[in-house]
């Protein structure tokens, strides 16, 4: 038979029981993802707010980024009055002609293969012909004329005439200096196919033919 | 005195027996398991993306560098996806009729970018950061394996806070020179760590003691 007492002390476990519902269901609480995904933009993160879709927004027209502003003219273009410079703007060095290589190996080689024959597994495989820059004309050709066609691209043809871009630019993937290396790199390999025993340093010409 | 327990809280202490039992069994499946699979990780899920482009064929069989894709990686945070017009470089004039491409003419046409799909995330309180890594001889192929031969992308490595540390922790396991850095078929050799060792006190990579496992070089 039960009495007030033994009621009341009955409500004492009921009541654990109940908060414990609670308090499991505080443990959920935890699980929310709003660190993983913050209200920030990271690169590519999509967007409401534009009406493109884009969180990378492309220039406010008329504005420059701070490293477009292009005020040193031959560094950034190879030409002089419109016309390709024959000089380097700054000096060549081991180290340049290493940089050099490995931009040209990234970049250049592809289509214009390791050497620069003008020959490799890409240029086999549509109508592209890459220049080969062995040829005289290319030999002759003042340096400055590889970073205009570099940082402009190279047409084939007049564009207004049915010419189309055979090269397109690299300006966005190269930078200048890397452009200027490139080129001198170019030069070294004009000269390394055109060499002679006599361009052998003294000291290694025992070193020939092994 | 009256009773407490009422009668059938016998059979209730029985059920919960079992019941504790179940709980441990599932929870052992839960965290041991599910959330270590790679079902849940999304890991070896290939992905298809809108225009179907293959890695192995460009890398693998055209043999490109990473780079001249993803030119960003060796200077900035993020390895960059192509610009449209870096995919156009070539085809414009290869394949440039091909159903394949169209997506990709129509984003050079109108400057809408296509709408890659993402592979590899990590969570907004992570700075991972592409450019000191793969400077200091960390290659690509460590993380994102050998994706010279996927035709279609997937992530190899589970790229959790266990996985960063297990390098950050013993860089020496997994450094490599910087020329083999995009060398997708890397294979460390036998005395790596008598190698890595040296690499990574060549290019300073853990100066200080512990600098690696600093919170704040990953989180900020």
């Amino acid at each position: 038979m039960q009495t007030l007492r033994s009621r009341r002390s009955q409500s004492v476990p009921r009541l654990v029981r109940y908060a414990s519902i609670g308090l499991l269901a505080m443990l959920l609480t935890a699980c929310h993802t709003d660190m993983y995904s913050q209200p920030k933009f990271q690169t590519y993160e999509p967007s409401s707010f534009f009406a493109d879709g884009r969180s990378t927004r492309p220039n406010v027209p008329g504005t420059l980024a701070v490293d477009q502003v292009k005020t040193d003219t031959y560094l950034n273009t190879g030409l002089i009055d419109g016309q390709p410079g024959d000089v380097m703007p700054f000096p060549v060095t081991a180290d340049l002609l290493a940089r050099g290589q490995q931009q040209f190996t990234i970049y250049c080689s592809v289509c214009h293969g390791v050497a620069g024959f003008g020959q490799s597994a890409i240029a086999d495989r549509g109508p592209i012909v890459p220049a080969n820059f062995h040829q005289q004309r290319l030999r002759d050709i003042p340096i400055g004329h590889f970073v205009d066609v570099i940082t402009n691209g190279f047409y084939r043809g007049d564009p207004n005439n049915g010419g189309y871009q055979s090269m397109y630019s690299y300006a966005s993937r190269v930078k200048p200096e890397d452009r200027w290396a490139i080129a001198a790199y170019i030069r070294a390999l004009q000269l390394s196919q055109n060499a002679t025993v006599d361009d052998v340093p003294p000291e290694e010409l025992a070193n020939l033919g092994r | 005195m009256g009773q407490i327990f009422p009668r059938n809280a016998n059979l209730l202490i029985r059920l919960s027996i079992f019941a504790s039992l179940l709980l441990a069994v599932e929870l052992t499946l839960i965290l041991g398991v599910y959330f270590r699979s790679n079902y849940f990780r999304q890991i070896n899920v290939a992905v298809q993306q809108p225009v179907p482009y293959s890695h192995q064929l460009h890398v693998g069989v055209l043999g490109m560098d990473c780079r001249y894709c993803h030119v960003a990686v060796d200077k900035s945070w993020a390895a960059n996806i192509p610009a449209t017009e870096t995919c156009m470089t070539c085809h414009s004039q290869i394949k440039s009729d091909s159903p394949k491409l169209t997506l990709v003419r129509e984003s050079y046409a109108t400057g809408q970018p296509v709408d890659w799909i993402r592979i590899h995330k990590v969570p907004d309180f992570v700075y991972f950061n592409h450019s000191i890594h793969v400077n200091k001889g960390i290659g690509c192929s460590e993380c994102h394996g050998q994706v010279d031969t996927m035709a279609v992308v997937w992530q190899v490595q589970p790229l959790y806070m266990g996985f960063c540390l297990n390098c950050h922790r013993n860089p020496e396991k997994y450094i490599r020179p910087r020329d083999e850095v995009y060398n997708m078929g890397y294979v460390h050799p036998a005395d790596q760590l008598q190698v890595g060792a040296d690499l990574v006190k060549q290019y300073g990579v853990n100066n200080d003691k512990n600098q690696l496992t600093n919170c704040s070089i990953c989180h900020r």
